[in-house]
């Protein structure tokens, strides 16, 4: 026998619900991890950096004071290589000009766009590929069976085989087989991450594969390419999307060193970070913030992509988890 | 004099950006030498915490607060400094955990982990020290210790593991053991084995041990005395046959009810505690257990109750706890007034016996709870 | 158990994976027998226990029966139809009647199905339940049943307490109205406290809807208080099978015994009273089992003739059934146990789950 009065005992099962009860819908893992990003200092940065980097590869180019191409530094006489002298920063000028006289601040927006194309499109290669790759051979694995086996195994001998080649020497073959260009860097640079992203998700999947709730699923009935697709694979995703991210970052770092090696765009009057800092090495000794800037702004952006990558990758963990 | 005396622990974990938990509060208990003392309860109540906060092995981060005393021998191990709080442990208070082969070292042979103890607080070497190693492994019973001692750890079943491990904390006769959970990763064979050599441990060099575990099983069979602990707090302290007999706290009632019993027939019904632990610690008002509690009443909410003491030296922190059968309430004790005592000094008088005894507020008749 | 409603009937049920090793390619060195020949009956209506310790193959013992892991040999016969020889349509339309709870409830449930998808699957799959409201309706019904409350639909399992997701996961098995359920180590993922209510709600569900289980878990006092026939497993196969309260009063196999004085009571008077056999030495590896009787390296009343060399067949004495060439002579006293040499156990793998043993089977299997 227990006596308790109503106001008191409003207040326990109050309490005693409070933990349940806070929100009336349930919050997804996509949405508690994005809670918990939110709540991330480095994510904050990371999110911050992208953010102004793609406003200005998106809109900036609009706004530009000059003509990337308008070689008006030397039509002008301002700029005479020949004797040393490129003028650095001025009003008008913000970052100076290049060594054929063209605006260099002009140059680095209108450079961050094509910055962004080639680390999203070699990205989304690599991905789409990886993942097709190694999504199959996941799944193919995880039916099990003589086939299942011969078709993942002869999916990874392949991956295996790409994994063996040295990234920058497969870069290269292919730039020499399609000559030099954008398109050319975006495959090379995608064909690189393409054995990254199909080890990841096949790792994954088997791993989840071997997991209860796919014995569970599996209990109830439920067809083995069903499972596969419904249960596995979502739950395989979380790593991939990391690894996007993080390889977002490199991605901009190997088209950048790509194009220093002269296997880019050979119009260069098309600005790209990384042939802006190729053609800035013979100017070092006169002027060498002409390779800063570029260099800089490789680092940043890569390293906006990288602490955001990281933060998902902390923000999905599932050990973390409440 | 007891030889370890901890008198109102309490270790705070503030996150940024999070609410601060309390994890341990106020938590008083004390261990006399040769003694088995037993703090027992769920996950989450704050036993291994308590014992990691004892050692000083709480991993350091910046919110971590731990209060109170922890006196072992005259000196408070919370006050240490690391070095010489690093010479106790190993020599005077030793430690087994759950986990055996993540205890040990995985790329180092099990004989030299075992001579690194024996070196660094015995100052044994060589010859001697592997001779006292093998000694060891053979006391607590690994068979063929010379063999063993050149073997690494997996290549040892879980058991011997924990033989190895246990072999470490003895290795220069501490004073105090603390065992966590120290069989809970076993099978029940291997556990009997495992408890059976603890107790001869115990009785042979008369270490104190404290016992730490969920199993109220290996406490009943165990320990001199028993903490139960709920939510941060001890909710009650008793000898190890009245606490089994007349368990006072409702918790204490409700974790007897809820283990099914190897000496119960088939189908008798279980009693189990409603609801389940929330992670809100410090339970803001008044008892961490009231919300899951059939013996609730209006005292219940508010401040944290206070510790009662009661005849045979046991305690609880209840307002209204269980009755004990044969025992008029007038005989028991003398109900604590909140406020006027400091925790752990209340007298030992009242009896609160089945009615609520509440100065000031009294039994509500009209509302009735049947749980 | 003769006359009974038999409802589940397995007969020399064996399980072994291969154990491969190589550099180039993989051979098969030898094999793990987690379960080595068992034969088991369930009559309808009624709980089934199989108790024993990591290792022994109990899990692959209840996965085997419900086809999960393919068993090498055997039968396992379901309410007259034999599953063993079933086409994989036939068995997937037969796992409407047969339904599993696992024991760690967080890792049996899909962290990114809320509870209504998680609920829904089974029913898709068997297409019961026409239209939305129809499965609302049972889902509804089910959720009374294991005492959830309706907003839990919305919610995803980690939002919810460790006793709370193992209801969910009794949900999802009950769902489909099957007739048998087995659980493996349904309880022993919770706190104390929280046992109590799975196992009562266990009961209940028994009472309500007349069904049978197959209970696997480690600890003998669970399945004493759950079972009405407890089946004792030692290295892949049973050694003692009896009515739960006989088992109790009278354990036969010398193993039996020392599992029952090693469980611990929660009462100091029985505790000091009882009457210790402590085994010596460790579980052998199941892949390289001891010749004779399995039990013979541990057994403190090992014989020097038989037990060495002669594998004991289950037999009937009195009401129970027990794998021991001298049950009756120890039973009698005629015979007294003696000190037992330890011998080194080498762990197979890296721990002693249960799940080890069963980790050496096709790599990524969905089954």
């Amino acid at each position: 026998m227990t006596i308790i009065s109503g106001k008191k005992r409003e207040k326990i099962d109050r309490l005693a619900e409070l933990a349940a009860r806070e929100e009336e819908r349930g919050v997804s893992l996509w949405q508690d991890a994005f809670r918990r990003l939110r709540r991330n200092p480095a994510a904050i940065v990371g999110a911050v950096i992208l953010t102004i980097f793609v406003l200005v590869a998106v809109v900036g180019p609009f706004f530009v004071p000059y003509g990337p191409t308008d070689t008006m530094g030397i039509r002008e006489g301002v700029v005479r290589v020949g004797q040393g002298l490129i003028p650095g920063h001025s009003a008008e000028h913000w970052l100076g000009y290049d060594h054929q006289g063209r605006d260099v601040f002009s140059r680095m927006v209108v450079g961050a766009r094509q910055t962004l194309l080639v680390g999203v499109v070699s990205t989304l290669i690599g991905l789409s590929i990886g993942a097709l790759i190694g999504g199959l051979a996941g799944a193919a694995a995880g039916l099990g069976g003589r086939w299942g086996r011969w078709v993942d195994a002869t999916l990874m001998r392949f991956i295996d085989m790409l994994l063996a080649m040295p990234s920058l020497l497969l870069a290269v073959s292919i730039a020499a087989l399609l000559g030099p260009s954008l398109t050319t860097v975006m495959i090379a640079v995608g064909m690189v991450s393409v054995p990254v992203f199909a080890r990841l998700l096949r790792g994954s999947m088997i791993v989840q594969s071997h997991s209860d709730y796919v014995l569970a699923a599996t209990s109830l009935g439920v067809r083995k390419s069903k499972i596969a697709l419904t249960h596995v694979l979502p739950n395989s995703l979380a790593p991939v999307i990391v690894q996007a991210t993080l390889t977002l970052a490199t991605a901009i770092i190997e088209a950048a060193a790509l194009s220093y090696l002269g296997l880019g765009n050979p119009d260069s009057a098309v600005p790209e970070w990384g042939v802006m800092l190729a053609d800035a090495q013979p100017w070092l000794g006169i002027r060498p913030a002409l390779a800063i800037y570029p260099a800089v702004a490789i680092i940043i952006t890569a390293l906006g992509f990288t602490l955001l990558g990281e933060a998902m990758r902390e923000a999905l963990d599932p050990k973390l988890r409440k | 004099m007891a030889l370890l005396e901890v008198d109102d622990l309490s270790v705070t974990f503030a996150r940024r950006g999070q609410r601060a938990v309390r994890a341990v509060d106020g938590v008083s208990f004390s261990v006399d030498a040769g003694e088995v003392v037993g703090l027992v309860g769920e996950s989450g109540c704050g036993k291994s915490v308590t014992s990691l906060a004892i050692m000083g092995l709480l991993p350091k981060q910046p919110g971590l607060r731990v209060g109170g005393k922890a006196v072992f021998d005259g000196s408070d191990l919370l006050q240490l400094d690391d070095r010489s709080r690093r010479d106790i442990r190993g020599r005077d208070i030793a430690m087994i955990f759950q986990d055996p082969l993540s205890s040990l070292n995985p790329v180092i042979p099990i004989g030299l982990q075992v001579t690194e103890v024996l070196t660094r607080h015995r100052g044994m070497r060589g010859d001697a020290a592997a001779k006292e190693a093998a000694q060891l492994l053979d006391r607590v019973g690994i068979p063929d210790p010379k063999r063993r001692l050149k073997e690494y750890p997996h290549q040892l079943s879980g058991g011997m593991r924990q033989r190895a491990l246990i072999a470490m904390a003895v290795a220069c006769q501490p004073r105090l053991l603390i065992a966590d959970e120290p069989t809970t990763a076993l099978d029940v064979t291997i556990q009997a084995q495992i408890l059976e050599l603890l107790k001869d441990l115990v009785r042979d060099s008369g270490t104190a041990l404290v016992m730490i575990t969920h199993d109220l099983g290996v406490v009943a069979g165990m320990c001199d005395s028993i903490n139960v602990l709920y939510g941060g707090r001890v909710v009650e302290t008793a000898r190890r046959r009245p606490l089994f007999r007349e368990p006072r706290h409702p918790y204490t009632v409700g974790l007897l009810g809820s283990v099914p019993r190897l000496d119960a027939g088939r189908g008798e019904r279980l009693n189990p505690i409603p609801g389940s632990v929330r992670d809100l610690l410090p339970w803001p008002d008044g008892c961490a257990f009231a919300p899951r509690c059939t013996r609730r009443v209006d005292a219940c909410v508010g401040e944290p109750p206070q510790l009662v003491l009661a005849h045979d030296g046991r305690s609880y922190r209840c307002v209204n706890p269980a009755p004990v059968p044969g025992l008029r309430p007038t005989e028991e004790i003398r109900e604590t007034v909140p406020g006027e005592a400091e925790p752990g000094t209340v007298p030992a008088q009242a009896v609160p016996g089945d009615a609520p005894a509440v100065p000031g507020l009294g039994p509500a008749p009209s509302e009735e709870e049947t749980p | 158990m003769t006359g009974t409603d038999v409802l589940v009937e397995v007969r020399d049920l064996k399980v072994h994976f291969p154990i491969k090793r190589g550099v180039l390619f993989d051979r098969t060195i030898g094999h793990v027998k987690a379960v080595d020949g068992v034969d088991l009956r369930i009559p309808r209506g009624q709980t089934y226990g199989l108790v024993g310790e990591s290792g022994c193959g109990k899990s692959t013992l209840g996965r085997a029966l419900l086809q999960l892991t393919p068993p090498t040999t055997g039968e396992v016969n379901f309410d007259g139809v034999e599953l063993t020889t079933l086409p994989a349509g036939k068995l997937r339309a037969m796992r409407r009647r047969m339904q599993m709870i696992f024991q760690d409830p967080m890792s049996s449930l899909d962290p990114r199905q809320n509870v209504e998808s998680i609920l829904t699957e089974g029913l898709h799959t068997h297409g019961i339940g026409g239209n939305r409201d129809e499965r609302r309706k049972i889902i509804a019904e089910t959720l009374d049943k294991v005492g959830l409350p309706r907003w839990a639909l919305s919610r995803y399992p980690h939002e919810f307490s460790g006793g709370q997701r193992q209801r969910i996961g009794i949900a999802r098995a009950l769902v489909l109205g099957p007739e048998l359920i087995v659980a493996d180590e349904p309880v022993s993922a919770l706190d104390v406290s929280i046992q109590a209510q799975v196992i009562n709600l266990l009961d209940e569900l028994q009472d309500s809807l007349g069904l049978t289980y197959l209970v696997i878990a480690h600890d003998l006092a669970v399945v004493r208080h759950i079972s009405d026939i407890v089946g004792v497993m030692y290295l892949g196969g049973l050694v003692e099978e009896a009515p739960s309260d006989r088992l109790y009063t009278e354990p036969l196999h010398p193993y039996t015994r020392a599992l029952m004085s090693a469980v611990p009571v929660p009462d100091p008077d029985v505790e000091d009273r009882r009457e210790r056999i402590l085994l010596a030495g460790d579980l052998p590896s199941p892949a390289n089992p001891p010749s004779g009787c399995r039990f013979h390296t541990r057994c403190p009343w090992a014989q020097p003739t038989r037990c060495a060399d002669e594998r004991p067949v289950l037999r009937e004495v009195g009401e129970s059934r027990v794998a021991c060439h001298f049950a009756e002579q120890i039973a009698s006293g005629e015979l007294r146990p003696h000190q037992v040499q330890v011998q080194i156990v080498r762990p197979e793998g890296e721990g002693e789950e249960p799940d080890v043993v069963s980790a050496p089977s096709e790599p990524g299997s969905f089954v």
